[in-house]
């Protein structure tokens, strides 16, 4: 492409644009909701897996050790748990260290500020690596001889890593189908253009104009689609994003679910719009040029 | 130059639209190509521009094979051709300027040796002062001259006009050809397809004569040829 050139395929690219003014809005219009619908999901997505590494980080299995053993007996547990595959980390609580915490999580109930240590058991704090493999974790530490019995939330951990795998599941469907529809329909805005500028595209041809040449302006076009598309977009999702972690916050039960906040997400999603709205608007202009520069 | 050798052409639908044609248009020539409609005069003209290939027989145009051309140098031979068509095919909403601008940007001219040629080629077609105005605002005649101008723009070896004055009337066509000699003159090899007997008649240039898909008769002087049909 000649330098000079540049300028010209813009302009002309800008000024298809404006003269097909309907299928310019009808292709922005697609391609923003195509955006926003995807970028909606992977940021649920996103979310429930930020979720459940919080969740992995507070979650501890507590495994209690049976009461016949002795205080030595018991710490001498901590290493073949620590052996076991999974587990980040192994934390002793004796009976007194216990009777000390449940009486500090209640310091209003005077009857639990005397409790006997003999009624708690030695136990466990146990910090798993992946919280997918709990389940296997949990089974290996009941059977160590000497624990007799686990606690582990493991229904709760099951359900964030069911909303994480449907929204990434989804997610990758709906890009895969939404990018197919935004390229088609792209494509067939600009075949209109092209449709109409079919007679300057003959000529440009019979005198010697190259393919290349001849499909900058439309290229330029679809370009110019995919990137008001990806502005409009991320705009839109930054409102929708903000309105619903306002909604969460001011919820009383979903209020304990952390929300990342969108000024983390903001470069991501906007290179990821970009990218994806050019994409789309230049693959969808080359898809609808490629007929007319057979020769 | 232009050498056709033995060249066959045969449509998908097996209409066989020249066979075994071989003529030569040397450089600096002005010949006109005449026959009745279906002759096969306009599959002359598309396989000149690379529009379709050639079934059998080797085309070469300007130093280039267009028999088996890459397809990459096909926009390289179409710049050493300038072609004129019937109905015009100016771009309507771009003023004369901008469509002989267009043309010299689709091949890579810089804006500053547009604004130098456009001018002189203008001149040269008399419609020096009509470069901002629309192609509606302007008369058959005139359209026809800025056609010419465009395919002179480029500065072509070659201009092919396919029936250039079929929308004109007599006088309009007379001083069409006239400036198509002048441009001749320069040096510039020019095709003429036409049915117009009397004009072929006036300019006593070579005349090819096609019929069938064969060439008829070659030679210079007047129109030869039993059918003229448009």
């Amino acid at each position: 492409m000649g330098k000079h050139n540049f300028g010209y395929f813009f302009h002309e690219g800008i000024s298809n644009m404006f003269s097909h003014g309907f299928m310019s809005f009808a292709a922005i219009g697609i391609t923003v909701a195509c955006l926003l619908i995807m970028g909606t999901f992977t940021l649920v997505a996103v979310n429930a897996n930020e979720l459940l590494v919080d969740l992995e980080k507070e979650n501890e299995i507590l495994a209690y050790v049976d009461d016949s053993y002795s205080e030595t007996a018991a710490k001498a547990l901590q290493s073949k748990l620590e052996d076991l595959d999974n587990v980040a980390s192994v934390t002793y609580i004796s009976k007194e260290q216990a009777t000390e915490n449940f009486a500090a999580r209640y310091p209003e109930e005077e009857l639990f500020q005397s409790l006997d240590p003999e009624i708690f058991r030695d136990r466990y704090a146990i910090k798993v690596a992946d919280l997918e493999r709990q389940s296997a974790t949990v089974e290996q530490i009941e059977n160590i001889p000497g624990i007799a019995r686990v606690n582990a939330y493991e229904e709760i951990a099951g359900g964030f890593i069911t909303i994480r795998n449907v929204a990434t599941v989804v997610c990758v469907a709906l890009i895969a189908i939404l990018f197919v529809v935004s390229v088609f329909i792209i494509s067939n805005t600009i075949k209109l253009t092209t449709f109409d500028r079919r007679e300057e595209i003959a000529i440009m041809r019979m005198v010697g104009a190259t393919n290349g040449f001849i499909r900058w302006p439309f290229v330029y076009e679809g370009f110019l689609f995919g990137v008001l598309g990806a502005a409009v977009a991320f705009f839109l999702q930054w409102g929708l994003y903000e309105a619903v972690s306002r909604g969460v916050a001011n919820n009383d039960t979903l209020q304990l679910i952390h929300i990342i906040p969108f000024q983390q997400l903001w470069i991501p999603v906007a290179a990821t719009f970009a990218g994806a709205g050019i994409v789309i608007g230049v693959g969808g202009s080359l898809s609808a040029i490629r007929k007319f520069l057979q020769v | 130059m232009i050498r056709l050798k033995d060249v066959e052409m045969e449509y998908d639908n097996g209409t066989r639209a020249i066979q075994g044609v071989t003529l030569t248009i040397e450089d600096g020539e002005f010949v006109f190509l005449v026959g009745p409609s279906g002759s096969g005069k306009s599959t002359i003209i598309k396989l000149l521009t690379g529009e379709v290939e050639p079934c059998a027989g080797r085309i070469m145009i300007n130093g280039f094979s267009v028999s088996n051309i890459r397809e990459r140098q096909i926009p390289l031979m179409r710049r050493t051709l300038g072609v004129i068509f019937q109905d015009f095919r100016l771009i309507e909403k771009k003023t004369v300027y901008d469509n002989l601008a267009f043309v010299m940007r689709a091949v890579g001219a810089a804006p500053s040796e547009i604004k130098k040629r456009i001018p002189y080629v203008l001149e040269l077609v008399d419609l020096a002062g009509k470069a901002n105005s629309y192609p509606t605002e302007l008369s058959g005649g005139e359209q026809q001259r800025v056609a010419i101008a465009r395919a002179l723009v480029n500065n072509p070896n070659t201009i092919i006009a396919d029936e250039p004055t079929g929308n004109l009337d007599p006088d309009r066509s007379l001083e069409l050809m006239s400036l198509l000699v002048k441009i001749n003159e320069l040096g510039t090899t020019v095709v003429v397809v036409t049915h117009e007997k009397d004009l072929v008649d006036r300019f006593g240039k070579r005349v090819i004569t096609i019929d069938s898909g064969h060439v008829i008769n070659d030679s210079v002087g007047g129109y030869v040829g039993g059918r003229i049909h448009g």
